[in-house]
This record gives structure tokens, C-alpha cells and sequence, in this order.
């Protein structure tokens, strides 16, 4: 009976869940009249699965999806150096003020993005990288607190043994990062590359506020221009969101094992 | 930890404050651990997780640029004298424990060091395990011919093992001998009652007068004087505080009424070939413990006398450093042998490194 109970509730939440995205699709292959008729269609009469490639065709996305994957890929490998590397350095190095600067490292995720958007548009601008992908790259290299608080929490779980062991063997810190960390380090990459993937594919407010050219627009910008005060092309939004929705899932059925690990916790623990 | 404090200056993993580290007479004190040509076999393995047995061996040889032949052969070499040959390709977590130790000092052989530090390598082995790793690490020893530093808790490993023993005491040295000389001459009490098992028993006494090597004591409840033979006249005056060392199997259980202290007996431990009588002093409630042939027929309740024989008996002064005492010749030939033995092998490892 509670059995019963528990996997009702879960089949519930899971419908609750999942009705957003099955109707973004049908909408994507409704037909028009369909698209409107009351009460709503949940079973389409016809399947028109061209208007992916009609809606994809109507403005410059293969441009966009060339942006989007710049961006996504260079701010990830920058993301995943940057972050594992200060991780190592303040996990590792014992250095005077060394907590003091990580508490206020750390101290910095609370610092809202609201408060930084105008002094970040200001600095960008006296770079004159406004109008170019850099904004939207570059930071990633600086490291996020985020990334490296969670590394640090991971590289700390090595013992130390390991270090001094390869210390013995001559390594250099810095083979010790790369030959012996790092690879240690894979399941805590992964999650911070799929977090890091995922925050710069949907992110819309740093394209909207450092891109200009309709050239330099990334995915998530490109979308915004199916909508225009006066009209709103229900279909083409529809169908390039569900495209857009393809690498997260993607990318979460392969990383979900350290996703999973990852959100109990125990990915920590290597 | 001290011992493990020392071990890892020694490895140049700390920096001393002050002071010299001497290796084979080169001063090493600003060296960095690579360059020292030491191995060390840690507490808890420190094995690379994510390779191979063969490349955890190998990682210290290729980042120093050896040939690939040169290395294959030393890992070679070493597996087979560790005869983990077949285990070469697995990684760390598919090995049982002392696969694990095994291959920790292989990764140290591989780099033919001149000394190989191994911190307490077989307190993570089940008693068993410990016992056979023992004896192969003497074997490894004697091949390898190089000298080992060896921390360990274990007095059996201690004993067993080494050409000479440290005994540290919080931190300082308490003595610095061969096996034998820390069992029969131990410097102080500390390392009296470290090293034998049972601990050594102590009985506060005071001197009755020295007469010439000899120096008679007696204690609370003692119904006759003790009088222990030294190996050179030491100043003693009458009334100067003594205490009395003794280890158990020098202890003699005997008729009450003709030993020289009264004691009652509170367990007796029968182990077969032995039997370990814990024992309480009349006078001063003091625990002793002494040990006796297995079917000696003491029982609990008993109320009998120790005998102590002189010539097994230590002597501490007020600050618990040992008098020199007399050693029988047997014992004395002993000591001297097995540190001409130990000094042979010394010199043979340094001939070899």
C-alpha cells in the first residue's frame, strides 16, 4: 500500500515534470490550426516534424550554433584548467594568508550578478570586447569560487601520502597536478564541465548584454528573435528550444553516474 | 609522531629547523627528497590509484628520463623478486593488502636507492600476514644488501629486523644499541620496560652499601637484601634511591618464608610451555608479574615468596638511568658477536651503496 502510494506520487511528480517538455515538442510539430484549437491537442493529427528544419532555416542559426559552441567549449576547457588548478593551490600549498584569501574567494558567489553586470559591461568596454564572444569566454579562465571550492573539497579527500610519495619520485608540483590530481580528479570534472556546459548553453543575459551583431549572437539570443512585441512564432520557438534541450540531455545521460554521485555528495570521496 | 616526524626529515618531505643531515657522509640537509636517493615505503602504501602496478613502479624512473628498456628491466627484476610478476597490469584497489605492500616497496626497489625508509609497512596486516612479510623483509634485506631505516611499534619487528634499534622517547633518543644490548643492557627504564614482554618489574629500593662492584638494595617487605654484581665500582652511599629491575622470567616463584619478598598470588595464565603469574607484593600491594615453567603448580590464592637472581637484575638510579651491570660471558660473547655480524653487514651496505 505504501508502495503504492510512493510510486503514484512519483509517477505524478514525473508527468508534472516531464508535461513542460511534451508540449514544447508538440507544439513543435503541431499544425497551426492545431496549435490554437481548444481543447488543447495532445495527440497531433498530423506530425509535422519539417518545421524543426523550416523554423532552424528562418534565421541564421547555423551561425548561432557556431557562436554557442565556440563560447561552450573554449569557457569549458578554460573553466576546467582554472578551477582545478586553484582548486590544487589552495588544497596543496601552504602559504601565509592562504585561508583568508579563500574565504574571500568563497565570499564572492555572493556577490549577485545583478551587482556586476554594469561594472562588468564597463570594464568589457574599456577592453573593447563588447560585440565579440571574449566576455562570454575569457572569465571562464579566471576560475569560478564555485568550481574551485567543490575541487579543493575533492582534492583534499587524496592523502597526502600520495603527493609525497610522487615528491620522492621527483615530480614537480606541477606533475603532481597533472600526472597524479588530475586524473584522480576525473569524476569531479566531469560534474564541473557538465554544470559549466550547461550554464553557459542557456545563458542569455551575458550574450543579451555584450553581443550586438546579429552575427555574434549565440543560440539562446537567436531564439529571443522569434519574439517581437507584436508577434510571437509559437512553432519556431517550440521546435528550436526542443533542439536546444538535445546536448544537456545528451550530456546528462552520459555524466548522470557522477551527476548523481555528485549531487549525494559522494563524488567527493573519489 | 616523532618517529615519523624523523623519518620524513630524513626524506626531505619537512625542513629541519636546524641542524645536518648526513648520507653516507654527504651532507643532504638541502637536498631535495628526488635528489637524495632514498626510497620510502609509507604507513598506508601510497600507491598512484589510478595506474597500473607496472606504471606505479615505473613513474619515478620515467619522470626521471630513463630508457624504456632500463626501466621494463628493473620493474622486471623487481616483481620477480617480490613475485608480484602477475599482478603487474592491475591497479591498486584490485589488490589484497599485502599485494599492496608488496608493491610499495617494489616501486622503492626499482630506484635502487642507497637507503629505503619504511614507515611502520606491516601495522596495516593482519597477524598473520605480518608475521610472513617479517620474514621476507629479512630476506629482502639480506639481498638487497642496502640499509633500511624502520619504524615500528612492534618490539618483536624491532628485534628481529635490525642491526641497531633507536628507541625513541618522546621524541629524544633513549638508547642506540643492537637488539641484544637493548634486551640485556637497557640504558634507562624506559627502555627496560619497553623492550621484553611482559614489561620488566621495578621495585622501589634503597642502597644498604656498596662494596666493591657489588651493591646490596632492599625494599618495602623485602626480608632480605638484594645484592647485584656491576661490571665497575660505583659510587653508592647507603640510603641512595635505587630501583630494583628485574624481568619476569627472572623472577622465581618459591615457599613462602624463603624467597625475598612475600607475595600473593592474584591469576596465573597457563600458555602451555609457560605460565604467567600475576602476582601482588604483601607489603605494598605493588603487581608483579613473573614467569614460570607451564605445569608449575602455583594457583590463585597462593601465598608464596619471589626469589630474585642477582645476576638478572638491573639497577636505575633516582633518574632512571641503568647502572652498568655484569654480564655473564655467555651473554657478553653473544653481544659481541652479533655486533661484529651487524658491523660486517654495515659495512658491506656501505661498500654497496
Amino acid at each position: 500500500m505504501r508502495k503504492l502510494f510512493i510510486h503514484s506520487a512519483l509517477t505524478f511528480l514525473a508527468v508534472l515534470f516531464i508535461l513542460p517538455f511534451y508540449w514544447t515538442f508538440l507544439s513543435a510539430v503541431k499544425s497551426t490550426a492545431e496549435l490554437y484549437q481548444f481543447p488543447p491537442v495532445f495527440w497531433p493529427a498530423e506530425w509535422h516534424f519539417e518545421n524543426f528544419l523550416t523554423s532552424w532555416n528562418k534565421l541564421p542559426f547555423n551561425t548561432f550554433l557556431w557562436n554557442s559552441t565556440v563560447v561552450v567549449v573554449l569557457s569549458t576547457i578554460g573553466q576546467l584548467i582554472s578551477s582545478s588548478l586553484v582548486a590544487f593551490g589552495f588544497a596543496r600549498f601552504r602559504f601565509p594568508g592562504r585561508d583568508a584569501l579563500f574565504i574571500l574567494l568563497l565570499a564572492t558567489m555572493m556577490i549577485p550578478w545583478d551587482v556586476k553586470m554594469i561594472p562588468l559591461y564597463m570594464e568589457f568596454n574599456y577592453l573593447g570586447w563588447i560585440n565579440t564572444l571574449k566576455p562570454l569566454i575569457v572569465p571562464s579562465w579566471f576560475a569560478d569560487a564555485f568550481f574551485v571550492f567543490m575541487l579543493r573539497q575533492f582534492i583534499m579527500t587524496i592523502p597526502l601520502e600520495i603527493d609525497e610519495a610522487a615528491r620522492m619520485d621527483g615530480a614537480s608540483s606541477f606533475d603532481i597536478f597533472w600526472r597524479i590530481h588530475l586524473p584522480l580528479m576525473t569524476p569531479a570534472l566531469i560534474l564541473v564541465g557538465t554544470f559549466h556546459f550547461m550554464n553557459a548553453w542557456n545563458d542569455y543575459l551575458g550574450p543579451l548584454i555584450f553581443l550586438n551583431d546579429q552575427s555574434k549572437y549565440t543560440l539562446t539570443l537567436g531564439l529571443a528573435l522569434f519574439k517581437d512585441p507584436h508577434d510571437i512564432d509559437i512553432t519556431a520557438v517550440a521546435s528550436i528550444t526542443t533542439l536546444l534541450c538535445v546536448p544537456p540531455l545528451v550530456l546528462f545521460f552520459f555524466a548522470q553516474r557522477y551527476i548523481m554521485e555528485g549531487a549525494v555528495g559522494s563524488a567527493v570521496k573519489g | 609522531m616523532r618517529q615519523e616526524y624523523l623519518l620524513r626529515l630524513i626524506a626531505g618531505l619537512e625542513e629541519p629547523t636546524d641542524g645536518q643531515i648526513l648520507l653516507g657522509g654527504r651532507d643532504v640537509t638541502d637536498l631535495p627528497s628526488a635528489k637524495r636517493n632514498i626510497a620510502m615505503v609509507f604507513q598506508s602504501y601510497a600507491l598512484y590509484p589510478h595506474m597500473s602496478v607496472r606504471k606505479n613502479m615505473a613513474f619515478g624512473l620515467s619522470l626521471n628520463g630513463m630508457p624504456r628498456a632500463e626501466i621494463e628491466r628493473r620493474v622486471a627484476a623487481a616483481a620477480q623478486i617480490l613475485q608480484i610478476t602477475e599482478l603487474l597490469e592491475r591497479k591498486p584497489k584490485q589488490l589484497s593488502g599485502g599485494q599492496r605492500q608488496r608493491v610499495a616497496i617494489g616501486r622503492a626497489i626499482v630506484r635502487e636507492p642507497v637507503l629505503f625508509l619504511l614507515d611502520e609497512p606491516l601495522s596495516n596486516l593482519d597477524a598473520g600476514l605480518r608475521v610472513s612479510m617479517r620474514v621476507e623483509l629479512a630476506a629482502l634485506h639480506e639481498r638487497l644488501k642496502t640499509t633500511m631505516i624502520y619504524v615500528t611499534h612492534d618490539q618483536v619487528e624491532a628485534m628481529t629486523l635490525s642491526s641497531r634499534v633507536v628507541v625513541l622517547d618522546r621524541g629524544t633518543v633513549s638508547q642506540f644499541g643492537t637488539p641484544l644490548e637493548l634486551f640485556y643492557r637497557p640504558a634507562n627504564l624506559f627502555v627496560a620496560g619497553f623492550i621484553g614482554s611482559p614489561k620488566m618489574n621495578f621495585f622501589e629500593t634503597a642502597s644498604r652499601g656498596a662494596d666493591g662492584q657489588d651493591i646490596t638494595v632492599s625494599g618495602e617487605g623485602f626480608g632480605r637484601p638484594v645484592t647485584v654484581g656491576l661490571e665497575r665500582p660505583v659510587p653508592c652511599p647507603s640510603g641512595t634511591r635505587l630501583t630494583l629491575g628485574i624481568r619476569p622470567d627472572a623472577l622465581e616463584i618459591v615457599a613462602a618464608g624463603s624467597g625475598h619478598v612475600a607475595a600473593s598470588v592474584d591469576l596465573v595464565e597457563r600458555l602451555g610451555t609457560e605460565s604467567h603469574v600475576h602476582l601482588h607484593l604483601q607489603a605494598s600491594g605493588q603487581r608483579v608479574t613473573a614467569i614460570v615453567r607451564g605445569n608449575h603448580p602455583v594457583q590463585s590464592g597462593d601465598r608464596v615468596d619471589l626469589s630474585f637472581d642477582p645476576a638478572r637484575c638491573h639497577l636505575f638510579d633516582a633518574g632512571g638511568e641503568a647502572l652498568p651491570r655484569a654480564l655473564d660471558a655467555e651473554t657478553r660473547s653473544l653481544i659481541d658477536r652479533e655486533k661484529q655480524i651487524r658491523t660486517s653487514l654495515s659495512t658491506e651496505e656501505e661498500t654497496h651503496a
